[in-house]
């Protein structure tokens, strides 16, 4: 397996390496899907070339990054380029080996179940076989290194690729089994951007799990294990703000970095929904709908803790997708990363009932993006409405799209405990229907 | 003998019981004095520009002690100066853009629109609160929308605009500077303007100040300058002086009809006819200067009082002076109508280049990015001189400092001195101020990029897609001089010579102004906000509606159902056809 995988990362490095030596590579640069004001590499130079010239970057609203991000970049300007190939190869390697152990853990609870006579008899065709799960982890990392979105935004140098690149190590720790890692993991992945707070339910759901801790709110040892993590995320937290604070020695870049995330003021379009929603509100309640809109992100990782308990690699996958969605500055750098489960979740696919449509929409509207843009912005003959459009086509084909896989592992849970020839009383043949 | 000591005893005795500086005696008569001039200069392309300058001097002091008598000096003025701590108030409103590289350098030039900068005293604490009061205050004053200056619009310049007055310490944090580029300028800021002036406009120079013919023209520029001055060679005492000037430049070929002479009649419709009765002095200058040291381009008439010669902007002039107090110019007729006639016709070849002039405009197309460019021109043949760049850019342009480039001469010039203070969104603008060096006869261009961003839809003015205006950058510099400078006595000399102040004869002070750019932003839909909040929220009710039904709900076989009532209804209507029922 491991001739296969250096091949993708070759051909990978390849293509990333051939755009950066073209003209291609400002155009992508400067494309708002790929580059938002959050991680554009444009602002990361800017911040630099400020602190040279002796003033804070974050006396002005240009430079919404990390204090890490200027530690990291302070000496690694000159091999950017490079900082970023590496990125992603590295993603991709974590990714793959998370999903490897991920399947033998999937394996073995498979055995225990089928042991424990938890299936039905028919479901034969649903069980998955170590033969097709095979090529999963390289399918993963393929999804992941050729999916145009990640070449573009390693192309642009976005700093969505760093996030990642966190998310997917988190992920890796968290099925190796490792909470202090874990812990450390996630606590860099929130510092940089916040909303991968949520991922902490389905990461320690993963580790009670692990750790046979049943998930029972009576249980000891499961509060006992979840003051733990929760110590060792918060306790990792704050020592990488603190340390974040003697860069510069003040605090001026917890407004700059996380009350820009929250308050939105920066309107530049991109591929979400808040940029024209607030464009367009009226000034009275602009802050209610500011936290309508960021209650939303958050809002659904209880629910799915609920439903999602004994799954906590598909709650993981669902959560990473709401946050690329609701997030207050998507770009397609976040898209890719969850895209690159799909393949994981393979075994679904008899059960997905709109999936043809929803690859179209967002084939189409990804090719639509930059033909509107340029009608807006540089022919201005359109307006933007036209972009505006098809954001909110985009976001309804990635809700849909997410929706439609959570609906197909609902139902194959179902049909795996239930049978697969399902009968009614009388003897004909049943339809299922979610009631 | 004995009669002169003793007449001479007397006046000693007079003198020495005159005021003393410093007493706040409610019964003493400050001493305020007016002087008025006009100063007439043909431009080289054919146009004339008309400089009015009323200068009031007011020997008190309005910081300390209530001052309740106001004889010439404004009252609305000079209470604003004691209740707001105000140390220099320099106010310009200006219509059109004085065109440095044809005209020639300016006497006193201003940037289109309205332009406010103030240095405040030491004691004031709050200066934010002190400025925003002081702008509404003035823009009742001027009938003009100085109410709109406010945080996003004021910089506080470290290297460009020091006090021209008397200054003890400059803390640059004592000092706010604005300017509103959108600004109009038209009669009703020039009524209240004329009103503070001593006599208005019935006697004097100002009865020339007719609107219809001052705004029919390139540039009108009419300012208000108050600051402390020296009262005398040995600057023990200080003295208020407040300048009104009025700029106004008449086009050669809309007014002049074609023919390029003038009189004072032509260009604002009225004559001089008596003196302002409270004037210490009232003069009309009339320059007419040769070029090239030939034999002079002009001739005027009636025939001056006099001829003045001085050096104004490290140049010689000559100056043909009428002045309007001595008794024999209103002699043969009441009014006096100032002629000038050009005795030979003025070769293009001829027109001097200014030693420094700039321009300014918006490179880059789209609504995305765009670059602003500055070029600046030293055409001295051997010597170079610095100049502050001061930029200020609203903050909805984001500028990159670390696109800033500077090229002269086809190489990078690198700035000795930079301060940038970068912008907070619908806070602060950009504050960028270099000192760039400028080699001689070169043209340095400056470059920086910036990115337009999509302000909320009531951010937008009326007719967003006019554009946004973006203040003219100012460059001030010390220009060596082609002749030196004598030090003259201030009070001696022509009010035009002396609003800067100039430390050697070197080299004069002039500050220069470049075009205001208008940039246009990418603007929504104003006619949508109901409808973006509809559908967006529809699509996060799609995600919500979604993950509701599939959290909630359990997978059940469907059973059977009996059929509702329409499907019964559909049976019986089957049952009349003979079609099998459903």
């Amino acid at each position: 397996m491991a001739a296969p995988f250096v091949l993708v990362v070759l051909a990978a490095v390849t293509v990333r390496a051939a755009l950066y030596r073209s003209s291609l590579a400002n155009f992508i640069a400067e494309r708002v899907e790929v580059a938002s004001p959050l991680n554009a590499w444009k602002r990361v130079v800017e911040g630099l070339a400020l602190l040279d010239l002796g003033v804070s970057p974050y006396s002005g609203d240009i430079f919404h990054e990390t204090p890490l991000i200027i530690y990291l970049f302070h000496f690694l300007i000159e091999y950017a380029e490079l900082v970023f190939m590496i990125t992603d190869v590295l993603t991709a390697v974590a990714l793959y080996l998370a999903i490897q152990d991920f399947n033998k853990v999937v394996f073995k609870k498979q055995k225990l179940l089928i042991e424990l006579d938890k299936y039905a008899p028919d479901v034969a065709e649903l069980i998955q076989t170590p033969m097709e799960m095979h090529y999963i982890p390289l399918k993963v990392a393929l999804f992941y290194l050729l999916n145009p979105y990640t070449v573009m935004s390693c192309v642009a140098k976005s700093t969505c690729a760093i996030n990642n690149s966190v998310i997917a190590f988190f992920i890796l720790a968290t099925i190796k089994g490792s909470a202090f890692l874990s812990a450390v993991f996630l606590a860099l992945a929130t510092y940089q951007s916040l909303y991968p707070l949520t991922l902490f339910a389905p990461a320690l759901l993963y580790l009670l799990q692990r750790q046979f801790i049943p998930i029972k709110l009576k249980s000891k040892s499961f509060w006992l294990y979840t003051m733990q993590y929760a110590s060792l995320y918060l306790c990792s937290l704050v020592v990488i703000i603190c340390l974040s604070f003697f860069l510069l020695n003040s605090w001026d870049f917890i407004p700059s970095v996380y009350g820009f995330i929250l308050s939105v003021p920066d309107l530049t379009p991109n591929i979400g929904l808040f940029w024209y929603f607030f464009a367009e509100m009226f000034e009275h309640f602009s802050l209610f709908f500011v936290c309508v809109f960021q209650i939303n992100v958050f809002f659904y990782t209880i629910p799915l803790a609920i439903k999602l308990k004994e799954h906590p690699m598909f709650f993981m996958f669902v959560q990473l997708a709401i946050i690329s969605i609701f997030k207050s500055y998507p770009t397609v750098g976040d898209i890719a990363l969850y895209m690159a489960f799909l393949p994981v979740w393979s075994h679904l696919y008899r059960f997905l009932r709109n999936i043809f449509i929803l690859s179209c929409v967002l084939i189409f509207c990804s090719f639509l993006f930059p033909v509107l843009w340029h009608l807006w912005i540089y022919a201005g003959s359109a307006n933007s409405n036209f972009y505006y459009a098809i954001t909110l086509t985009f976001n309804i084909g990635q809700i849909l799209l997410v929706s439609d896989y959570f609906y197909a592992f609902l139902r194959r849970e179902y049909y795996l405990t239930h049978g697969l020839h399902l009968t009614r009383q009388d003897g004909t043949e049943a339809m299922l229907v979610l009631k | 003998g004995r009669m002169a000591a003793a007449v001479l005893l007397l006046l000693q005795l007079l003198l020495a019981a005159g005021p003393a500086p410093g007493r706040a005696d409610a019964g003493q008569e400050r001493r305020d004095a007016l002087r008025e001039e006009l100063l007439l200069s043909p431009l080289p392309t054919g146009d004339v520009a008309a400089t009015f300058q009323f200068r009031t001097r007011w020997d008190a002091d309005l910081q300390r002690g209530a001052v309740s008598h106001y004889r010439l000096f404004p009252k609305a003025l000079g209470r604003l100066v004691a209740a707001l701590g105000v140390r220099e108030l320099h106010l310009a409103l200006t219509q059109g853009f004085w065109r440095t590289r044809y005209w020639g350098q300016p006497p006193l030039q201003a940037p289109a629109g309205a332009e406010l900068w103030v240095w405040f005293q030491p004691t004031v604490t709050d200066v934010d609160k002190a400025w925003k009061e002081l702008s509404n205050i003035l823009s009742g004053i001027f009938c003009a929308s100085l109410n709109f200056i406010d945080s996003t619009n004021t910089v506080i310049p470290t290297a460009s605009f020091k006090p021209l007055g008397l200054a003890n310490g400059t803390d640059h944090h004592l000092l706010r500077y604005a300017v509103l580029p959108r600004e109009v300028v038209c009669t009703e800021n020039l009524t209240p303007w004329k009103k503070l002036l001593p006599c208005g406009s019935k006697a004097g120079l100002a009865v020339l100040l007719k609107a219809e013919r001052l705004f029919h023209s390139s540039y009108h520029s009419q300012a208000v300058h108050i600051r402390p001055i020296c009262r005398d060679a040995s600057c023990l005492a200080m003295s208020w002086e407040l300048r009104q000037t009025l700029t106004v430049v008449f086009d050669f070929f809309s007014s002049g009809q074609g023919k390029k002479d003038w009189s004072l009649f032509k260009m604002f419709s009225r004559t001089l006819t008596d003196t302002c009765p409270l004037a210490s002095q009232s003069k009309v200058y009339v320059d007419i200067s040769p070029k090239n040291k030939e034999k002079e381009l002009l001739e005027v008439s009636p025939p001056p009082t006099s001829v003045h010669e001085a050096v104004v902007q490290g140049e010689k002039k000559t100056y043909a002076v009428y002045d309007l107090l001595s008794p024999s110019l209103f002699n043969t007729s009441r009014s006096l109508n100032v002629q000038l006639k050009w005795k030979r016709p003025q070769d293009s070849s001829e027109m001097p280049i200014p030693t420094l002039h700039a321009q300014r405009y918006v490179a880059g197309y789209g609504l995305q990015t765009g670059q602003i460019c500055t070029l600046i021109y030293n055409t001295h043949p051997y010597r170079a001189f610095p100049v502050i760049l001061l930029e200020t850019v609203p903050w909805y342009l984001r500028l990159y400092v670390h696109t800033l480039t500077i090229i002269t001469k086809g190489k990078e010039n690198k700035p000795s001195y930079i301060h940038y203070q970068p912008a907070q969104d619908r806070r602060r603008p950009h504050l960028l101020e270099m000192l760039i060096q400028l080699p001689a006869n070169s043209v340095t261009k400056i470059t920086i990029q910036f990115e337009r961003a999509l302000l909320k839809w009531t951010e937008y003015p009326p007719d967003p897609n006019h554009g946004f205006y973006v203040g003219s950058s100012v460059l001030s510099a010390l220009v060596p001089s082609v002749t030196a400078m004598k030090d003259t006595d201030v009070e001696q000399s022509p009010l035009f010579t002396s609003l800067f102040p100039s430390s050697d004869g070197s080299s004069y002070f002039v500050r220069l102004y470049t075009e205001p750019l208008l940039v246009n932003l990418p603007t929504p839909d104003f006619s949508m906000p109901y409808n973006v909040i509809c559908l967006t929220c529809t699509v996060v009710a799609v995600c919500y509606g979604s993950f509701y039904n599939l959290l909630t709900r359990t997978f059940h076989v469907e059973e059977p159902s009996r059929g509702g009532l329409a499907k019964r209804l559909a049976n019986i209507i089957r049952k009349f056809r003979g079609v099998p029922p459903l």
